[in-house]
């Protein structure tokens, strides 16, 4: 176990300097003033556009380039071009937001996606199975921000209910279970679009598994028993078919940040999406690198975490 | 096949998939013709701004009076374009990739697989966005960018029936012949794995149509005037309140369309695993 996770951090180094390089090279190689303010901007002299390239590197070679911006990242130097604030302290500042709304989705995505996948497996070949599936695809095929929109203005607007960014505006709460009730009522809504997705292909793949445990002999065993039948779907067949989901959770993730993109500029959420996407707009190339390479971590993290965790579900698993 | 066409819900999303496409590329050949059908989908007309759904204009009109329905179905050969170049880029640079890493393995496979677990740690769409936004946004570009970031899967799927189609006696066999590796590859195992890599890209088309509606969403779609799905819904963001139309029908029309996207490839799935 030990010399597994060893071995997998080892993997991660390597994986994680790939994703530097392409990274940087995707930000730096495109074409486009790297200035803020426009490449011809008659008010810019030549003096304060060189001071620029001087303070971002960008008067050196692309190698010295991606060898400062590796040092500066680590000794978090690295500054944003917009603001000038270390953008270390900007990803970490957003982190919190981002770890809540993705765990609380892959909670709801579990949990829903669980009970689709084994009504779907228990009722295989009915139309209890046809109607999952359907809706499953419905689920994957919704545009996210369509609904999204619709959803907001119809709560907002229609029943004056708050559910943009993380803290209903203008209330006072009296203790801090009512704050934090608030709080989690914010994530709700994101999470559960974001969930979308994840409900759907987690029931798929359970599904298919557990109609193949179904079929095995201790399952015969659990029915001549007379065992009840939540029992032996939940207890005997979900344990046995479970693990494949669990190990996939961290495959999800990087379409869970990356679906977040939309989500949170819709719900005014301060997550690493939103901050993703207002680094876009703002060509601002360090934040860009670095929000990259930490959310590559936070994936590779959550490989390592998912495959513990289907080892310690699953005892038939050897990590090796 | 006989599976696939037994199945109702697999023939009627591909009548839908048919419908949308022939519409689609009627209303395109009406327009280079210079008919426009129904309407000119960039005819402004402020007199008729915000109509709801109507007699003469059966989806209403937008902010700038011009008709939904022409400016739909304009935008559906913008999106099935997408879908279906995307893949086509996506599935080339897939199956080269999965081919060599599965037909030679070794450290030329370690390689590949290795870049490819990397790219897998990306954020797809704000990959995407990232580099569409820093090229500039255009319908070469949109179609590019989303083939480059999404072989990953076709390449580790291509790699996984080579390498189990690899050990086969007639591969075997026609090593033996002397046959080299081009031919091996494209005549003895790319035929053989080609169910499954149907699979998966008629499943990839809804995956390009829906990124580049969010992408069209954040404004870094395909750019107006050109109407797209992911734009007027954009555009008729704002009015949401007054005109429900301009945002309820291109999102059911791309629901709909990847939606049938993703049931026809599920049967072709199923009729495939049942074969063999």
């Amino acid at each position: 176990m030990i010399s597994f996770i060893i071995r997998r951090l080892a993997l991660s180094v390597v994986l994680l300097f790939i994703i530097s390089i392409i990274s940087f090279f995707i930000v730096t190689l495109t074409p486009g003033s790297p200035y803020p303010w426009g490449e011809l901007n008659p008010k810019i002299s030549a003096e304060v556009k060189a001071n620029f390239r001087k303070k971002f590197h960008l008067d050196r070679p692309l190698h010295e380039q991606y060898a400062l911006i590796m040092r500066d990242l680590f000794t978090g130097n690295l500054r944003s071009i917009k603001d000038d604030r270390p953008v270390m302290s900007r990803i970490l500042e957003r982190l919190p937001a981002t770890v809540a709304l993705n765990l609380t989705s892959i909670v709801i995505s579990l949990s829903f996606g669980t009970l689709l996948g084994v009504t779907a497996a228990r009722y295989s070949g009915h139309w209890q199975d046809a109607l999952g599936s359907f809706i499953a695809f419905l689920f994957i095929a919704l545009p996210g921000f369509w609904i999204t929109y619709m959803m907001v203005v119809a709560l907002v607007k229609g029943f004056g209910v708050p559910i943009l960014g993380t803290h209903s505006y203008g209330i006072e709460f009296p203790n801090s279970l009512g704050s934090g009730l608030d709080t989690l009522w914010h994530l709700l809504l994101p999470a559960t679009i974001l969930a979308l997705g994840g409900i759907a292909s987690q029931s798929r793949y359970l599904r298919a598994t557990m109609i193949e445990s179904l079929r095995e002999d201790y399952i015969r065993t659990a029915r001549s028993k007379g065992l009840a039948e939540e029992v032996i779907l939940y207890k005997h067949a979900l344990r046995n078919s479970i693990r494949p989901i669990i190990a996939g959770i961290g495959m999800v993730l990087p379409a869970l940040i990356g679906g977040a993109v939309v989500i949170e500029t819709i719900f005014a959420y301060p997550g690493m999406g939103r901050l993703g996407y207002e680094a876009v707009l703002e060509r601002d190339y360090p934040t860009l690198v670095a929000l990259n390479f930490v959310v590559a971590a936070l994936v590779l993290l959550g490989n390592l975490i998912s495959d513990l965790l289907s080892a310690a579900v699953d005892p038939r698993v050897r990590l090796e | 096949m006989r599976r696939f066409r037994s199945n109702p819900v697999a023939i009627a999303s591909v009548v839908v998939i048919l419908i949308f496409a022939f519409t689609a590329g009627g209303t395109f050949l009406l327009s280079i013709t210079g008919h426009q059908w129904p309407c000119n989908p960039n005819l402004t007309n402020l007199e008729q701004k915000l109509l709801p759904p109507c007699p003469q204009h059966w989806l209403g009109t937008d902010n700038l009076g011009r008709d939904v329905l022409s400016r739909m179905l304009h935008g559906a050969s913008i999106s099935l374009t997408v879908g279906l170049i995307a893949v086509a880029v996506s599935l080339g640079i897939g199956m080269v990739v999965g081919a060599v890493a599965g037909y030679f393995g070794g450290i030329i496979d370690q390689i590949l697989m290795r870049a490819v677990d990397a790219l897998l740690c990306f954020p797809t769409f704000f990959l995407i966005l990232t580099v569409v936004a820093l090229l500039g946004p255009s319908l070469l570009n949109i179609v590019i960018v989303i083939g480059l970031v999404s072989w990953t899967g076709t390449a580790r799927l291509v790699r996984s029936e080579f390498l189990t189609l690899r050990e086969t006696e007639y591969v075997k066999g026609a090593r033996v012949l002397g046959q080299n590796a081009w031919h091996i590859i494209t005549r003895h195992i790319l035929p053989n794995a080609a169910a499954p890599i149907l699979v998966t890209a008629v499943l990839g088309i809804p995956d390009a149509i829906l990124s580049e509606a969010g992408l069209s969403f954040l404004g870094f779609g395909v750019q107006p005037p050109q109407a797209t799905w992911g734009n007027i819904i954009a555009d008729g963001k704002t009015y949401l309140l007054d005109a429900w139309w301009l945002n309820l029908f291109p999102g059911l029309a791309i629901l709909i369309a990847s939606l049938s996207f993703y049931l026809a490839g599920d049967a072709l799935r199923e009729a495939a695993e049942s074969r063999s």
